[in-house]
């Protein structure tokens, strides 16, 4: 155990937000579950019983018949405002007096860094590079995230769980989310902070970086283990298998969702379902690839003469 | 003396000089009468300063604590009358949003006034980009503190902006009728990074550099575009022509390429930013204030109906 590389890792001054990034997020993952554990206990017993639906304040918080159902801003709401704004700046007051922003030797380009970085938030992304080629990790995917994200509202056609916190009522929702925000995000970032380390090759928390560390892998191309070896067999058998992925995995995601989202499953237009479906697939699509890599050390599935996938 | 004979000659010139003698007695006489009076009507005005002009054409309603009042401190002020004058009573809870919106304007705030007092020291060009930053690490008073807090609140920044992004999906907040903020919302995390990202090179060290060297090289490989990627060369895409060119204003990343990312750090992402944020707040009080903390909805009332719900 290299406890003092580690150190370096983990004090690194641009790594620090990731440090910090952790117990925040499970701070409010935290936060957020027990509202809506609340509000799920609240919804079940209100769902029990129709009569006291209609005579109930339906929110979590106590409320006294009487009372005002709203405040004023100033003071109730401002004072707040003021009161983050300062704890804010005191945060960053003592952040920048204890550490230092980094600042490397001059630029040189004839001196390679080596590991070279993008920056923390970048990580995610240069991590899929590894498995992808920088046309597909460094321009689909981002594009895809962003256009992904423009159209969770046009996609998401459940009406329930509109400003209030809740796992029960969007549980398929909140599980892809998750899934995209964390485990392909967060996480990805985390192990391109912690875990790469020079020539990019995966070391654990601890492990010395060896810079003169060379893995042999023989990596290999799906169509070869095929037996196809004709380029044009290759482009035709990579878009089979890709086509047949998406429309193997397009069945089985409308089996389920139809079935545990029938009222989400009625409401959606043509377009709206497709919408959805093509992108679980392709963040699905993440760690298949990565398992191929990882377990069969399998390159490329599909290759053509002008980009493989 | 000419006066005495002045006197004995004229009348007219006499009775002039008198007049003249009173008027300024009765002047010297009204400094001592008035101006004490004045004086202690001036202390008397200092006791209530709400009262003076200055104050009262700059306050435009009175402060005692009144409803009224509190509604109006709001309203009549245009950087608070963002917000209106009364919200619901759990709105202010802080475990609904988190604050996370707030403190990621907050931070830009401070990112803008940090950023404008760094450009005063900061030459954008290769000779000088790094020496300046070593001045102020060692030099420019309280120079380091200040690079130190642009760098961190750009960080934290980036944080907030996503766990604000989390709240808001969280809560469903992105649900009719507020589906179109979320989609500025989603603009403004792309320039929040970007932003992030332009700053990166601006050192010039090795850092910056080569951070920035990895994320445009996928530039190359940007289908169509990049003259590695895609049909890329079939479209005549060489290094010296292709969208990575067109970023770094050259091949490599060089002294356009900072100049470039200064404009864009500086200047272009703050100006959109700016902008976008400015509807961002506006929709959300168009779009009838935040969403919550919402009475919760019943899946029993949930008509599963065909096409769009309309609000
Ligand atoms: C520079 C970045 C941003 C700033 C300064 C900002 C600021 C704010 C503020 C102050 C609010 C009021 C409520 C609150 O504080 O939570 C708000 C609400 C909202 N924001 Fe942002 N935001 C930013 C980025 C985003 C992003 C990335 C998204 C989503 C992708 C987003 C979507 C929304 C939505 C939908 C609301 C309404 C929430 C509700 O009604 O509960 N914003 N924003």
């Amino acid at each position: 155990m290299d406890w003092r590389q580690l150190w370096e890792i983990c004090s690194a001054p641009d790594n620090v937000p990731i440090v910090a990034l952790i117990p925040l997020l499970a701070f409010y993952c935290y936060l957020a579950w027990k509202q809506a554990k609340g509000n799920d206990e609240l919804i079940a017993e209100l769902e029990t019983s129709p009569a006291m639906a209609k005579t109930r304040y339906r929110k979590t918080w106590p409320f006294e018949p009487g009372w005002q159902k709203e405040v004023h801003v100033w003071p109730f709401l401002l004072r707040i405002e003021f009161l983050a704004a300062i704890i804010v700046t005191i945060v960053l007051m003592i952040w920048s007096v204890t550490l230092n922003a980094p600042l490397e030797e001059p630029s040189n380009p004839n001196l390679t860094m080596n590991p070279a970085k993008a920056p923390w938030y970048f990580l995610g992304l240069q991590e899929m590079l590894v498995y992808f080629d920088p046309w597909i990790a460094g321009v689909v995917m981002p594009t895809l995230i962003i256009v992904g994200l423009m159209v969770i509202p046009y996609i998401d056609t459940n009406p329930l769980g509109n400003g209030y916190y809740t796992w029960k009522q969007r549980k398929f929702a909140i599980g892809s989310f998750l899934f995209g925000f964390i485990i392909l995000w967060v996480a990805m970032i985390i192990i391109g902070t912690f875990i790469r380390g020079p020539g990019w090759q995966w070391f654990w928390p601890g492990q010395t970086w060896d810079h003169s560390r060379l893995i042999y892998e023989v990596n290999r191309d799906l169509p070869d283990l095929f037996g196809i070896a004709s380029n044009f067999g290759k482009a035709i058998f990579g878009a089979v298998v890709v086509g047949g992925y998406y429309l193997a995995g397009g069945f089985l995601i409308h089996a389920l969702f139809r079935r545990y989202n029938p009222k989400d499953y009625q409401r959606m237009s043509l377009l709206q379902y497709s919408i959805m479906v093509f992108f679980l697939l392709t963040m699905v699509a993440l760690p298949l690839k990565m398992m191929l890599r990882l377990a069969f050390n399998i390159k490329y599935v599909w290759i053509t003469p002008w980009f493989n996938v | 003396m000419p006066e005495e004979n002045g006197n004995g000659k004229n009348g007219k010139e006499v009775g002039l000089l008198e007049r003249l003698k009173s008027a300024l007695h009765e002047d010297v006489q009204s400094i001592r009468t008035d101006m004490p009076t004045k004086a202690k009507e001036q202390i008397e005005g200092l006791k209530k300063p709400t009262k003076t002009a200055v104050y009262t054409s700059i306050f435009r309603h009175k402060h005692d604590d009144t409803p009224r009042n509190r509604a109006l401190g709001v309203l009549s002020n245009v950087f608070l009358h963002l917000h209106p004058a009364k919200i619901n009573r759990d709105a202010v809870r802080y475990s609904f949003t988190w604050g996370m919106g707030g403190i990621t304007f907050y931070l830009f705030i401070v990112l803008t006034l940090t950023g404008v007092l760094l450009m005063f020291y900061y030459h954008p060009t290769k000779l000088q980009a790094f020496r300046d930053v070593l001045y102020l690490e060692h030099d420019v008073p309280f120079g380091k503190i200040l690079r130190n807090m642009h760098r961190w609140a750009a960080h934290l920044m980036v944080i907030t902006v996503w766990l604000h992004m989390f709240r808001v999906f969280l809560t469903g907040s992105y649900k009719a009728p507020r589906q179109f903020n979320w989609n500025i919302g989603v603009l403004l995390l792309v320039l929040t990074l970007l932003l992030s990202f332009t700053g990166y090179l601006l050192p010039d060290d090795q850092l910056g550099f080569w951070a920035v060297t990895v994320g445009t090289n996928m530039a190359r490989a940007t289908p169509l575009l990049g003259h590695e990627g895609p049909f890329g060369k079939m479209l005549g895409m060489t290094p010296y022509n292709d969208v990575r060119f067109g970023l770094l204003g050259g091949s490599i990343v060089d002294a356009n390429a900072l100049l470039r990312s200064y404009i864009w750090h500086c200047i272009g992402i703050p100006i959109v930013a700016s902008v976008l944020m400015i509807v961002h707040f506006w929709r959300v009080r168009k779009d009838g204030g935040i969403s919550g903390p919402g009475s919760v909805v019943l899946a029993s009332e949930d008509k599963a109906q065909r096409g769009p719900r309309h609000a």
